[in-house]
């Protein structure tokens, strides 16, 4: 950063927006202005948009850097620019009390961000941004001094495995769609949920990515599959799209090569099965999301029955970075099998709630402890479900884990979408896996019969053993059908949806067994397994709860303990919350 | 039939059905086949969807349209231009097959190319409206491919040039070699269930069973021979002549088996006087049929569900019909009664079945000596078969033609006998629709049938129904200069401007009401269905 | 081109199959069954139903879409695939309506044969089942979609065989359902494809109930009355009544039929059958005798032979009629009349 300038950062991705950034960022530019502030320091003031740095919990985050010294404000509104701006722009003076805290800095100390490095710091709206850290230059690398066939081995070399998904190695799935007989082929980059925060924060690295890709296994039409809902990510992946044309990294003959890519959108809608390659690419023809019958895998036959090769949007961002720093470099990241880092969504029963991107092998405690910050009121961690939905749950017991390929899939789970939802002892385990099965039974696309009458099968199962009205034979009826599920579905959502469920059984048998045949709910979760009971000697008779009962089930007079009638109870916990004098229980 | 017989020397389809997922090129002139023969429809969405190409010659947007490359959208009659224009291409860029024509054909000389020359695109498109692009580019299809089929019917046969557009037809195959040989040739598909077998059979009045020439002595002869009897040489009437004969007063009497010709013929008016004016007449049906009604005498015969017999379906496949329910009543099967009948004219019929009576076509006609009721069983066998060994006969001409070699034939365009004019502005096309068949006595049976289509409709393009301010359901009075009917308007673009269709179902707007008896083909007579001047105007 | 030729076992049975082969194409022609809903040998592969699994190296794998590779292994009858096999079967009976007795396909219903197989009385499943109001709009095709299995042979055989696309698939896990686009528009051909592939209940003729299922149905192999491509059906007969028509796969047109051939049989059985020979007197027709009727015509025509000459009557035959009646009439008309005027519709 150049001496003599005041460089401020406000964060500009979903979050930052939702947190009235807009506002803030004109805010500052009117106050600069008005004070005439490049005048009156003698500083070059720049007010700059940049992309999600992780920490969505504590938005809007501003980084104010004067001379090289950086000062970054938590929980930044409007009304608070201006004092920023008299005390701190002006006086040279922070305001420590809205600066981050350590937590901040264990936050991000304890990442390893290669590919969310740039977001957060550059202006994904501006190529010059991109190109100023070595934007594109990869690209050039590749294609004027690299055959397709020495971007694929070094793209084997460096071990680099789908991000998403099972994790297939994406240097031998592009070779398998370079070998290939037809010529025509297709790369398609999928931006989900959690690679939002790659396209808002730094779109030129998915489409630098995707060119490469293209031009290793020999495509010249990429698209890039996304929710039309995502409108900021589209957004910024159209201008970047815009300004790579514009600068000829797309186009015909790239670099003076014979080489012609270009890329287009395909926009899907609010559908989890699309996640699903196969049933991406139906999307992509128009037709309706159901998967494909493997094989021929897309890699064989694909989008249009040619030869296609579908990675995600965080996949492809590895690339630049492989091809440009060199796959040695890149494969002393992360353990012996995977290579590298990978992004997770961090959520939960936690206080760091956010986006945090780690090198293969972390542990779990250090995530979870280290830049999550711990459990939200110091409760006791319960478990982590990793992978998204259908990942699944990781007991505390096993909180040294590393986080890799290998380590999960023994565990009974997967990378999937880097999804990690964090769960104390306050929650229970039947609940947790009966609303992820709400999800999947939703979102089941129907084509097979174990995805679609499994999943809602599951849901029933797990519906009647929440509500106590379950026998043991159920338990038996799950493991069935997870076992169904998990070897004779079609896809990978059918194969992977009974995960939650087979993880808990495994390490939380117990609570199942709790809700079974105690009909006792550990967590006191399950609203039809509570009871709620007015101790007599505790209670003054204050009326308090008899007045607030919604379904008038407590009776008693004035001064007198009061009586629940459980007949009458619907469990809210109004009574419970409202008893000054702890006379209330909650069984 | 006689086109094709004559050109070949003999008349059906060349391939079989099974053939046209092979085609590399579909050719379908004149044939809504999507509804009057869906099951071949079927083969041709199989074979296109296997990569060949399909082009429709049609007038009305047909619902094969939907899967072909090329739609060529002729004014109705105008097939003989269309042909000639595509022939002009094929032969000016060489897409000629030397070989074939050397070897297998004749005519392919000065008088024939001539002719052909006149044809340009351009004044192709002139009579036709197709534009010349797309005439190019089916001939260049068309010459190109290796395995071309063509495919047609009444679309081409009902006019008063029909044995013309055969022609063409078959000059088409043959100078690009597109016969003989598997999975191409020149395909008329049957209407009807047993046209083929009707045929074969010497339901014809210059032919015996299989298309032996009555005049011939030899043939004449080897029947006499066969049947004990003297027969007579003198080729009989065909169907249109017989009403104009039975008009003279010199046909006095007649005998119709399974047949409406009330409906099914032009000028329905005209046909019913000229009917009802005959001494006696003799109608055999399963229905009262609207000819049946005129008759003297009607006896009540059994439908095919009750009876033993074969067909011959339109790729000269015959098949088994089995008796699977007893007739209602007392009507009889219609072997029966002939028999009955010929007994007491005092000539004796003697069969102990069905398969005899089979036995003894195989003796008049050696072509289906082969097939016998216990091959049959195993499934059908295609003509020719000439001896008990003999497979069936998959494509016709493998090796040669009948008659020697393929004959070019020099087909000028003819306009058709009634033009659009300014009394009568549009032109009405008939045919079928997918639900009913015929003059509908069987389909109008069903009820299913008559809830999805009940009653009679015109097909009229929306820009025409516009300018005469016709709403869509309306009804409207449809005017010839021979008669008129009233029926719904329906309105699509499935017929261009000037177009209109009305199916021949439907006996309350008998659409044979407005067309031409008087316009025949001259050489086999077929009158010209498919093209006349009519009025339309709201009622 | 001839295909390379690949070797497999099946069930320890040596089989070499060209390349590209399925295991389920394998292992039925050697006559060896595995069960399959979604599966149909005209139509192309989805692997919906998960029936036909076998165990491949001890995975269990489709065989539907599995092509036999080199020196593979594969089981159909082991315990584990069984095991799959039947379970899945189970979780397809957990969400179908258990009316089997008065189910119109019972006794040739896929899905019935399959529950008989594994001898399923109660599924090990149970829940919630779909229900519909049945809309019925539909004058040929009955529809019960409680009964639909989702195998998807209905939607395929409208798009891949008719090339119509009238139905597809609408909403999406258990709510899974085939139907027009936005549940009104039926652009629909009525050829009845779907009913024929269809393995369950869930499509029949609606002119088909309650008219006899499989006992004491007769079938009689015959040719279609209609148009000229001969199409090959069978005719089901109960009580001396046509109660539907099917058509077997192996004929010239494959088992498909259009609406006419599948549906319109019913005027057989009309009412207005003519049932009794009439003469007309004195402008009525009356019912009379075949000796009468008949002696009549014959008295009639040779009248008219003998004072106006054979040529004075003429003949038309049907395209309809079968060839020995049409050879009959011809050589009626050449034999015992004496004249050529014979001639039929095919020439217009």
């Amino acid at each position: 950063m150049a001496d003599n300038q005041i460089l401020i950062r406000v964060c500009l991705g979903t979050s930052g927006k939702a947190a009235d950034g807009e506002k803030v960022i004109s805010l500052f530019r009117m106050h600069i202005q008005r004070h005439g502030l490049d005048g009156s320091v003698q500083k070059r003031c720049v007010v700059k948009k940049v992309g999600c740095r992780g920490l969505c919990s504590r938005d809007l985050l501003v980084d104010v850097i004067i001379d090289g010294r950086q000062t970054t404000y938590q929980n930044v509104t409007p009304s608070m620019v201006e004092r920023i701006v008299q005390e701190h722009l002006l006086r040279g003076n922070p305001i420590d009390e809205w600066a981050v805290k350590e937590d901040y800095a264990e936050f991000t100390s304890r990442q390893y961000k290669i590919v969310l490095g740039p977001c957060g710091v550059i202006d994904p709206e501006n190529i010059d941004d991109y190109l100023k850290m070595n934007g594109y230059r990869a690209l050039k690398k590749a294609l004027t001094t690299m055959t397709p066939e020495e971007v694929i081995k070094e793209v084997k070399r460096s071990k680099l495995r789908g991000r998403g998904g099972s994790g297939f190695l994406t240097g031998k799935k592009w070779e398998i769609c370079r070998s290939q007989p037809d010529k025509t082929r297709y790369i398609i980059c999928n931006v989900g949920e959690v690679n939002r925060a790659l396209a808002e924060g730094n779109p030129h690295a998915i489409i630098e990515g995707l060119i490469i890709g293209g031009y290793a296994i020999g495509a010249s039409q990429g698209y890039i599959f996304i929710r039309e809902r995502y409108h900021l990510s589209v957004e910024r992946l159209k201008k970047a799209i815009k300004q790579a044309r514009e600068r000829g990294f797309l186009g015909e003959n790239l670099f003076g090569t014979s080489f012609n890519f270009d890329i287009t959108f395909s926009f899907g809608t609010e559908a989890f099965i699309c996640g699903e390659e196969t049933a991406l690419m139906e999307c992509i023809e128009g037709k309706r999301a159901m998967p494909r019958l493997r094989p021929p895998y897309p890699a064989e036959k694909g989008l249009w029955g040619k030869p296609t090769i579908i990675n995600n949007a965080e996949t492809l961002s590895n690339i630049p970075i492989i091809i440009g720093k060199g796959s040695e470099w890149f494969s002393t990241i992360g353990t012996e099998h995977s290579k590298g880092t990978k992004v997770f969504t961090l959520s939960g029963k936690i206080k760091n709630n956010g986006l945090v991107e780690v090198a293969m092998g972390t542990s779990l405690r250090t995530i979870v402890f280290g830049i999550g910050g711990g459990i939200e009121g110091n409760r006791k961690l319960k478990a982590i479900q990793v992978g998204g939905p259908s990942g699944g749950l990781i007991p505390y017991s096993m909180i040294d884990m590393g986080l890799d390929y290998e380590n999960l899939q023994k565990m009974g789970s997967i990378i999937g979408s880097g999804g990690m939802v964090v769960f104390d002892e306050t929650d229970c385990i039947v609940s947790v896996a009966k609303f992820f099965m709400e999800f999947l039974q939703r979102e089941s696309c129907g084509k097979c019969v174990p995805c679609r009458l499994g999943t809602t099968r599951m849901l029933e199962l797990l519906t009647k053993i929440t509500e106590g009205r379950a026998t043991m034979k159920d338990i038996e009826a799950l493991e069935r059908l997870s076992a169904i599920m998990s070897t004779s579905s079609l896809c990978g959502l059918g194969r992977t949806a009974p995960n939650p469920v087979i993880t808990s059984l495994t390490h939380f048998r117990d609570e199942y067994l709790a809700h079974i045949r105690d009909k006792h709910c550990p967590a006191g979760v399950c609203r039809a397994l509570i009871t709620y009971t007015i101790i007599e000697d505790l209670c003054k008779g204050c009326g308090v709860c008899l007045r607030k009962c919604p379904a008038k089930a407590i009776t008693g007079e004035r001064k007198k303990p009061h009586v629940i009638d459980q007949s009458l109870c619907i469990k809210c916990g109004i009574c419970f919350q409202s008893c000054k004098f702890k006379a209330i229980i909650k069984e | 039939m006689v086109g094709l017989a004559t050109v070949f020397g003999s008349g059906a389809m060349t391939n079989s059905i099974e053939e046209i997922e092979n085609n590399d090129l579909i050719f379908v002139i004149g044939s809504n086949t999507k509804e009057n023969h869906p099951i071949v429809a079927l083969r041709m969405i199989k074979a296109v969807r296997k990569g060949a190409k399909l082009i429709i010659a049609d007038p009305r947007r047909v619902p094969l349209v939907r899967f072909a490359h090329l739609w060529l959208q002729q004014r109705p009659g105008t097939d003989v231009a269309l042909l000639n224009s595509m022939m002009h291409v094929i032969i000016k860029e060489d897409l000629v097959d030397r070989d074939f024509i050397i070897n297998m054909t004749e005519g392919f000389e000065k008088e024939f190319l001539e002719n052909i020359e006149e044809y340009t695109p351009e004044v192709g498109e002139k009579i036709t409206g197709v534009p010349r692009k797309k005439i190019i580019e089916a001939a260049r299809l068309y010459g190109r491919a290796e395995r071309a089929g063509i495919y047609y019917t009444m679309g081409i046969t009902q006019h008063s040039h029909g044995s013309d557009n055969v022609f063409s037809i078959a000059n088409l195959a043959l100078m690009t070699g597109n016969l003989g040989k598997e999975n191409s040739g020149v395909n008329p598909l049957r209407g009807q269930n047993n046209v083929q077998g009707s045929t074969d059979m010497g339901c014809l009045p210059d032919n015996y069973p299989g298309y032996q020439k009555v005049h011939l002595p030899a043939v004449k002869e080897k029947f006499e021979r066969l049947w004990g009897v003297p027969l007579s040489d003198k080729p009989g009437l065909t169907a249109t002549e017989m009403i104009f004969e039975a008009e003279a007063g010199k046909l006095r009497a007649m005998y119709i088996m399974g047949e409406n010709p009330v409906l099914s013929d032009p000028e329905v008016e005209h046909t019913l006087k000229v009917l009802k004016g005959l001494d006696f007449l003799v109608v055999q049906d399963i229905f009262m049929t609207e000819t049946a009604e005129i008759a003297d005498v009607v006896l009540p015969a059994a439908s095919f569900a009750e009876k033993d017999g074969t067909f011959t379906n339109t790729e000269r496949r015959v098949q088994r019909i089995r008796r699977a329910v007893k007739p209602p009543g007392e009507a009889k099967e219609d072997s029966w009664i002939i028999i009955e009948l010929s007994r007491r004219m005092g000539y004796e019929m003697n069969y102990a079945n069905m398969a005899e009576v089979f036995r003894e076509i195989g003796k008049a006609w050696p072509a289906v000596a082969g097939i016998t009721y216990s091959r049959l069983e195993q499934g059908g066998l295609q003509w020719p078969c000439p001896t008990l060994d003999h497979p069936g006969t998959k494509y016709l001409f493998k090796g040669g033609f009948p008659r020697g070699k393929g004959r070019f034939t020099v087909v000028r365009y003819r306009d058709p006998m009634e033009m659009a004019d300014e009394q009568y502005p549009f032109v009405l096309t008939t045919g079928r629709q997918l639900f009913h068949y015929h003059t509908g006595s069987m389909t109008r049976k069903v009820n299913a049938i008559n809830r999805v289509c009940s009653e009679p409709y015109i097909e009229l393009n929306p820009d025409d129904a516009l300018s005469l301010d016709i709403k869509d359901g309306q009804m409207v009075k449809v005017s010839s200069r021979r008669g008129s009917i009233t029926l719904k308007a329906y309105l699509t673009e499935i017929v261009e401007r000037g177009v209109v269709f009305i199916p021949f179902h439907f006996r309350e707007a008998a659409v044979n009401k407005l067309t031409d008896s008087r316009a025949l083909d001259p050489l086999c007579k077929i009158p010209e269905l498919k093209v006349c001047a009519v009025r339309i105007e709201k009622v | 081109m001839k295909k390379r030729m690949v070797r497999c076992r099946i069930n320890d049975i040596k089989v070499e199959v060209p390349e590209g082969t399925t295991i389920l194409e394998a292992a039925r022609a050697q006559g060896i069954y595995i069960p399959a809903l979604c599966y149909h040998p005209k139509l192309s592969v989805t692997g919906a139903c998960r029936v036909c699994l076998v165990e491949v190296d001890g995975v269990a794998v489709v065989s539907c879409a599995t092509p036999v590779e080199e020196g593979m292994t594969i089981i159909t009858n082991s315990p584990y695939v069984e095991e799959l096999r039947r379970d899945i079967i189970d979780l397809i009976l957990s969400d179908h309506p258990y009316d089997c007795m008065v189910c119109q396909k019972a006794g040739d219903c896929e899905l019935q044969e399959l529950a008989y197989f594994y001898q399923i009385r109660y599924p090990r499943f149970s829940g919630r089942k779909r229900s519909y109001k049945t809309k019925d709009g539909n004058p040929f095709i009955e529809r019960e979609m409680e009964k639909c299995i989702q195998c998807g042979r209905c939607v395929k055989v409208c798009d891949e065989i008719q090339g119509v696309c009238a139905i597809d698939f609408a909403y999406k896990g258990f709510e899974l359902k085939v139907c027009p686009p936005f549940e009104k528009d039926l652009d629909c051909e009525f050829c009845g494809q779907c009913v024929s592939v269809c393995p369950t209940g869930a499509l029949v003729g609606k002119d088909w109930i309650p008219k006899g299922r499989q006992m004491n149905i007769k079938q009689v192999d015959t040719v279609c009355p209609y148009c000229g491509c001969g199409c090959n059906i069978t005719l089901h007969v109960s009580r001396n009544e046509i109660i539907r028509v099917t058509s077997k796969p192996d004929t010239l047109n494959e088992g498909w039929l259009c609406v006419k051939g599948r549906f319109a049989y019913q005027f057989v059985s009309s009412p207005e059958r003519l049932k009794k020979p009439l003469i007309k007197r004195n402008g009525r027709f009356e019912e009379v005798s075949w000796d009468t009727a008949l002696d009549f015509v014959a008295q009639r025509f040779k009248e008219i032979k003998d004072k106006y000459g054979p040529d004075a009557i003429a003949g038309l035959s049907s395209a309809r009629c079968t060839n020995e009646e049409n050879y009959l009439f011809q050589k009626f008309l050449r034999a015992a009349i004496g004249t050529n005027n014979i001639d039929h519709c095919a020439r217009y």
